[in-house]
């Protein structure tokens, strides 16, 4: 898994079914990465619907979060309908799992992410990351603090 | 382990004796049918401890999902200006089933509110914020899900079934007795 102050690698997946969104369109911004097992089931829906949430709070500190799973852009384009969520989900679905295998979470054996959190600052690097144990919902306190720790970026002239 | 913050202030609604040894806090929504089914366990454990448990409730509305339980967590909010949080937030409780903006209305009147007063705190940004400021600080304090408790200020992780609670609450008045 990826560790604080490694770059994190770049990537391109879809967001809606039409529309693709890459980390570097997102330099300038922080960023959280929240890798999840799987749409529908129990603890990533509360933890998705958790998040949701919390957007205003994560737009205080200039940061966008990104749910990331091995599920298609079309399963996820029917949770996020459900689920009314107001974020993006990233469909890291072919090659499957590819990009959780370059943030290092990616369980072979389940054939999907694990449950990690990163996050990445204006410049593209990773400032805090965690592994989840897969059944317990990491909550935001952690990505509160990481995201406090990281100084607003100076306005560029 | 997750920690409450901030701890017990005075901004927090608090029952049971005020020097009690332990303290149960419960990040709750409104709407969210847990909550509802943790409420008569939490009422259980306040009566078992009575002389030992303070009780405080947090309010950590899911607004997208749950759509009236913001407007409720005002609704206790402007009760509490009438001295009768408690009194709504049974209520509200106790008919999770009828709950939408008229049943809060109904409610009030109830639990015996001046409603014209009533109404106008419903307005007051200042509630708004102290539900924006609980929710923010079940944020901080690690909450994950609703209802989450904490005792003397420590994260209750697994189920919220009356044994459970019961054996936790009475885990942490151990552990204070030793350590006076």
């Amino acid at each position: 898994m990826l560790n604080k102050n490694e770059v994190a690698p770049d990537f391109e997946l879809f967001a809606t079914p039409d529309q693709k969104l890459s980390l570097h369109q997102l330099r300038g911004k922080n960023v959280i990465l929240a890798f999840y097992p799987a749409d529908w089931s129990p603890v990533c829906g509360d933890q998705m619907t958790l998040y949701n949430e919390m957007l205003n709070y994560f737009k205080k500190y200039n940061a966008e979060l990104l749910g990331v799973s091995v599920d298609s852009k079309w399963c996820h384009a029917a949770f996020t309908r459900d689920r009314k969520l107001h974020f993006s989900l990233l469909a890291d679905f072919h090659p499957k799992g590819e990009v959780a295998k370059k943030y290092g979470v990616y369980n072979e054996k389940e054939g999907q992410c694990e449950r990690a959190l990163f996050v990445i600052n204006a410049e593209g690097n990773i400032t805090w990351s965690y592994l989840s144990p897969i059944a317990v919902n990491p909550g935001a306190d952690g990505i509160i603090e990481a995201l406090e720790k990281i100084k607003q970026p100076q306005l560029v002239k | 382990m997750a920690k409450l913050t901030p701890p017990i202030n005075k901004n927090d609604h608090v029952q049971g004796p005020p020097d009690g040894i332990v303290t149960l806090v419960e990040y709750g929504d409104y709407q969210c049918p847990h909550c509802g089914a943790a409420f008569p366990i939490v009422k259980q454990i306040e009566k078992a401890f009575v002389k030992n448990l303070r009780f405080a409730f947090r309010h950590f509305p899911l607004s997208n999902v749950h759509q009236y339980a913001f407007p409720a967590a005002i609704a206790a909010e402007a009760a509490a200006r009438q001295g009768k949080f408690w009194e709504m937030h049974d209520m509200i409780f106790e008919q999770q089933s009828l709950l939408n903006e008229y049943a809060l209305l109904e409610f009030a009147k109830e639990v015996g509110l001046k409603i014209p007063a009533f109404k106008m705190d419903l307005r007051d940004p200042k509630l708004a914020e102290k539900v924006e400021a609980d929710f923010e600080s079940g944020v901080r304090s690690g909450v994950n899900g609703t209802p989450s408790f904490f005792i003397n200020g420590d994260k209750h992780d697994g189920p919220f079934d009356y044994a459970t609670l019961a054996s936790a609450v009475e885990e942490k008045m151990r552990r204070v007795h030793v350590t006076r």
